[in-house]
């Protein structure tokens, strides 16, 4: 793997993760207090970084074999989910994710709550909205950093991958201050799903003990091989009526916060 | 006490199991028994990309099916 691929794997991977925290962040800053999200971002950053500095260097640590195991393991899983979930979506079995309607939701919710001052933050709820969103999906890119990055003995690039990702879709959602609804989320899911699925495999059974036949060459049969699988399957479920689908219809890209909120979904 | 070891636990295992767990069991399995066939010196590298064919369809089929 080279270190193109190995950052192109972490940026879309650590895009979607940050397209989501940036909803949670905008939906606290709207409807409660922008100072109260931004010190709540900034604490679950701060706390991020304490667990990349504790852990990053202790994995570099753990024996390549096993950690390939367990990682290997953990991402196959976490694939297989996340592809599982995008072949639903793009087959019409499940509701596509959609940030408008997240982001209505979220408002919604926010404005319900009273409005208590703690120290330095002039409103909590909006304080602990941002933390514990950005905490959450900070650690799956965490998790993918140190995973990608440890595996490839490329921590640095892995990091710098991840930090691209995250400045370049919290940019976005700066300057536009409105959900990242135009980011073609579910697509770039179905991609995270296939290549997470794919090293997952590769590592999993090298850490194992199997041996690839081409090695490392083998992930570029891998990836193809399983994106060719889930379009498939995507293929399949659509036209088979016996599945029972519940179908349901995609919510257009750019159906905004009020339309929604309107529409009562 | 008894509520927060719940939440946590049910944290971890939304976390790493997520929606379904046969495909977690599915992926054990499978890595267990290359490790086996590893062992044994035997060419063990399709088989997860076998428990993949099988346990990804069977896991959508669970799904469309509940609707």
């Amino acid at each position: 793997m080279g270190s193109g691929a190995l950052f192109i794997a972490v940026f879309l991977a650590c895009a979607v993760e940050a397209v989501e925290a940036t909803t949670i962040v905008l939906a606290a800053g709207t409807a409660r207090d922008w100072r109260s999200a931004t010190i709540g971002m900034a604490g679950a950053l701060a706390v991020l970084a304490i667990i990349v500095a504790a852990l990053g260097p202790a994995v570099s640590e753990v024996p390549l074999r096993g950690l390939r195991l367990v990682v290997g393991a953990l991402l196959l899983v976490f694939g297989l989910q996340w592809l599982r979930k995008a072949i639903l979506r793009a087959s019409g079995h499940k509701a596509r994710h959609d940030e408008d309607k997240i982001f209505a939701e979220q408002l919604a919710a926010a404005a319900a709550q009273p409005r208590r001052q703690a120290g330095l933050v002039p409103d909590w709820y909006g304080f602990t909205l941002s933390f514990k969103g950005v905490l959450l999906e900070g650690l799956e890119v965490v998790f993918i950093v140190l995973t990608f990055g440890s595996n490839q003995h490329d921590i640095g690039l892995a990091t710098v991958a991840a930090g691209c990702a995250v400045a370049v879709v919290a940019a976005a959602g700066a300057a536009i201050r409105s959900p990242l609804s135009r980011v073609p989320e579910n697509t770039m899911k179905f991609a995270v799903g296939i290549m997470l699925t794919a090293f997952g495999t590769f590592w999993g059974a090298e850490g194992a003990g199997a041996h690839w036949p081409g090695s490392d060459a083998a992930l570029l049969v891998l990836v193809p091989a399983i994106g060719a699988f889930a379009l498939g399957l995507v293929a399949l479920l659509r036209n088979n009526p016996r599945t029972g689908a519940r179908r349901e219809a995609p919510v257009s890209a750019t159906t905004g916060p009020a339309a929604v909120a309107a529409d009562g979904s | 006490m008894a509520a927060r070891i719940r939440a946590f636990a049910a944290f971890w295992y939304d976390f790493v199991v997520g929606d379904d767990w046969l495909i977690a069991v599915g992926v054990v399995i499978g890595l267990a028994l290359t490790y086996l066939m590893s062992r044994a010196a035997v060419p063990a590298w399709w088989l997860l990309p076998l428990a993949l064919v099988l346990l990804l369809p069977l896991s959508l089929w669970r799904a469309a099916r509940r609707g």
